[in-house]
């Protein structure tokens, strides 16, 4: 297993382009700490966001890992284009000659996003933890500890968002029309699930029947990990009720959904294994 | 003599192609064998097969005896298929690099095989800068990079200049000289007979041929005879001389294959007797390329 991360690593390396991105997608995630430094001081309106609870413990854990979910993109770039650059300068075909087989090649591939969705889960861990301490009103290990399970769904919807890149990579061969490609599916399953809304419009509960049929798409059940954290809020709370809203809803990461999507990185990576097996190169 | 790969009945269709047609063929350890075919004759997809980057239809191949499976054989294996791929934006030191980690050996022997194919001075310059001819040396410094039990080359001479093909036929008759193994697939006749001691010849995916090179060229040889006059009382003396398996006219000038030994100063004196005088008249071996058209004409 190190040998193949070794391998793969070895490529990733010493390309500047992937080297960027990389640089970039971490930087990114370290600025989450600059949301602490919006603050608004017009007249008698001071407004400090960091105040407002966002960097409470446990609630920085949902805030954080989905402010960073939003930059897997820059990463996915970089996944998509290793592999698809195998094909165009076909060292796919050279790393087989020289003695890989077509399952360590998923493999070392497979590996690395689970190396990079782990550094990234250990990333925002460390610059939560620094945020909150510095900004939290609670800082009792007890709550600390608590929902700590955003960590590992942020981990697991990485995996699987990366697997999914890992695919149309090997699906479509090229780095921009496999991007274009999940873009696409992106707005398949958007459409789809406008047209289960105007279906179902007529019957009680339209959104939760939409919602049992939408969660097991790949994307939707991916962004179903995290769900939103704004409306949790006890600030948006408060102004909800005072508007007459009443929000409830489970924020919670559902054991389902870490399901649907666990399954479907296990079928992403089995079909990239059997189109390389079934392709002549 | 230990076998280093055998084929058995390999098959490969792409949708109603049939590019590789029942197959067999071994390879001994220490000769050095040529797969001869004209372009399209499925040279290269049965390289293809036997590197495990193309996928068979049906019949068998194995590698060292079937002792160990394919991914892992071609660890001691050096190949050069078609074109050299390397990463483009790493440099020809950190591509082998890549190299010996798949391969899992020591990389100790990277500057040495940089040396041999003199690529040494350019071993921090990246891939992407290289000629063609530098690409292909830097292939063939991969290949060699685990002292390989048999060197597969595919076409390693196409696309070069001729400086180009000395240097890789040099380097190649240097490796063959320490005993490896080598697997050549190619179209140009004269590098196959040059280095080769065995030869597979196909066509269509068919073996046509396969044996020595020696045996291959191995005939009773062949008359070029050519007269001032008409060419017709010739032909009609010749084809009554016991011996002759085949004559044709190829731009005034007549060609017999013999069946037997002949002399050439047996066949004047026969011609002469009836009355035909020759104005030229030569014996010939048949080379590797003649003899390479006559299999792969005869089928057709």
């Amino acid at each position: 297993m190190l040998r193949l991360l070794n391998i793969e690593l070895h490529k990733l390396k010493y390309n500047s382009a992937s080297r960027i991105l990389i640089l970039i997608y971490f930087i990114l995630l370290t600025s989450i700490a600059l949301i602490a430094a919006i603050k608004f001081d017009i007249g008698p309106i001071q407004f400090h966001l960091a105040e407002q609870g966002i960097f409470n413990f446990p609630y920085i854990w949902h805030f954080n890992t989905f402010m960073a979910s939003i930059f897997k993109f820059f990463l996915l770039l970089v996944i998509v284009s290793m592999m698809a650059n195998e094909y165009s300068n076909k060292t796919l075909k050279q790393n087989l000659i020289d003695g890989l087989s077509k399952k360590e090649f998923v493999l070392s591939k497979f590996y690395t996003v689970i190396a990079l969705a782990f550094v990234s889960t250990l990333f925002v861990f460390l610059v939560s933890i620094i945020l909150g301490y510095s900004y939290s009103d609670f800082n009792e290990f007890s709550i600390v500890t608590t929902d700590l399970e955003y960590l590992f769904a942020f981990f697991i919807k990485l995996v699987a968002f990366f697997s999914f890149g890992l695919f149309m990579g090997i699906l479509v061969k090229r780095s921009a029309f496999a991007v274009g490609g999940i873009l696409i599916w992106f707005f398949g399953e958007s459409i789809l699930k406008g047209y289960l809304f105007w279906q179902f419009k007529d019957l009680d509960e339209t959104s939760e029947r939409v919602n049992s049929i939408m969660q097991f798409l790949p994307l939707e059940s991916i962004s179903n990990l995290i769900k939103e954290p704004f409306t949790r809020l006890s600030a948006v709370k408060t102004v909800a009720q005072q508007v007459g809203e009443n929000l409830s809803k489970d924020f919670s990461v559902q054991p389902t959904d870490l399901l649907i999507v666990s399954v479907w990185t296990g079928l992403f990576i089995y079909f990239s294994y059997a189109l390389l097996k079934k392709r002549d190169l | 003599m230990e076998t280093i790969l055998s084929l058995k009945n390999l098959n490969k269709k792409f949708g109603k192609i049939h590019a590789v047609n029942n197959l067999s063929f071994d390879i001994k350890k220490g000769a050095i064998y040529g797969i001869l075919g004209p372009n399209g004759s499925g040279k290269s997809t049965t390289l293809g097969i036997i590197l495990n980057v193309v996928n068979k239809t049906s019949g068998e191949f194995s590698w060292f005896d079937g002792k160990i499976s394919t991914h892992q054989a071609l660890k001691k294996v050096g190949a050069i298929i078609e074109r050299p791929n390397f990463y483009p934006y790493m440099t020809a030191i950190q591509n082998l690099q890549l190299v010996c980690k798949i391969k899992e050996i020591p990389t100790t022997k990277i500057e040495e095989k940089l040396k041999t194919v003199n690529l040494f001075e350019r071993r921090n310059s990246k891939f992407r800068t290289f000629s063609l001819g530098m690409k292909q040396r830097l292939a063939i410094a991969s290949a060699l990079l685990n002292d390989p039990e048999i060197l597969i080359l595919d076409e390693p001479t196409n696309g070069l200049d001729p400086q180009g093909i000395h240097e890789i036929r040099e380097i190649i008759k240097n490796i063959a000289a320490n005993g490896t193994t080598i697997l050549l697939a190619s179209h140009l006749l004269d590098e196959v007979e040059k280095v080769c001691t065995h030869v597979v010849v196909i066509r269509e995916g068919l073996k046509l041929y396969s044996g020595s090179v020696d045996e291959m060229t191995a005939s009773h040889g062949l008359f070029e005879l050519k007269v001032e006059s008409d060419s017709s009382k010739l032909l009609e003396v010749l084809s009554q001389f016991e011996g002759i398996s085949a004559i044709k006219e190829e731009e005034n000038t007549i060609i017999a294959t013999l069946s037997k030994p002949i002399s050439a100063s047996e066949i004047n004196n026969y011609l002469f007797k009836n009355n035909v005088v020759l104005s030229h008249l030569v014996k010939r071996k048949p080379s590797l390329e003649q003899q390479f058209l006559t299999l792969t004409n005869n089928k057709s």
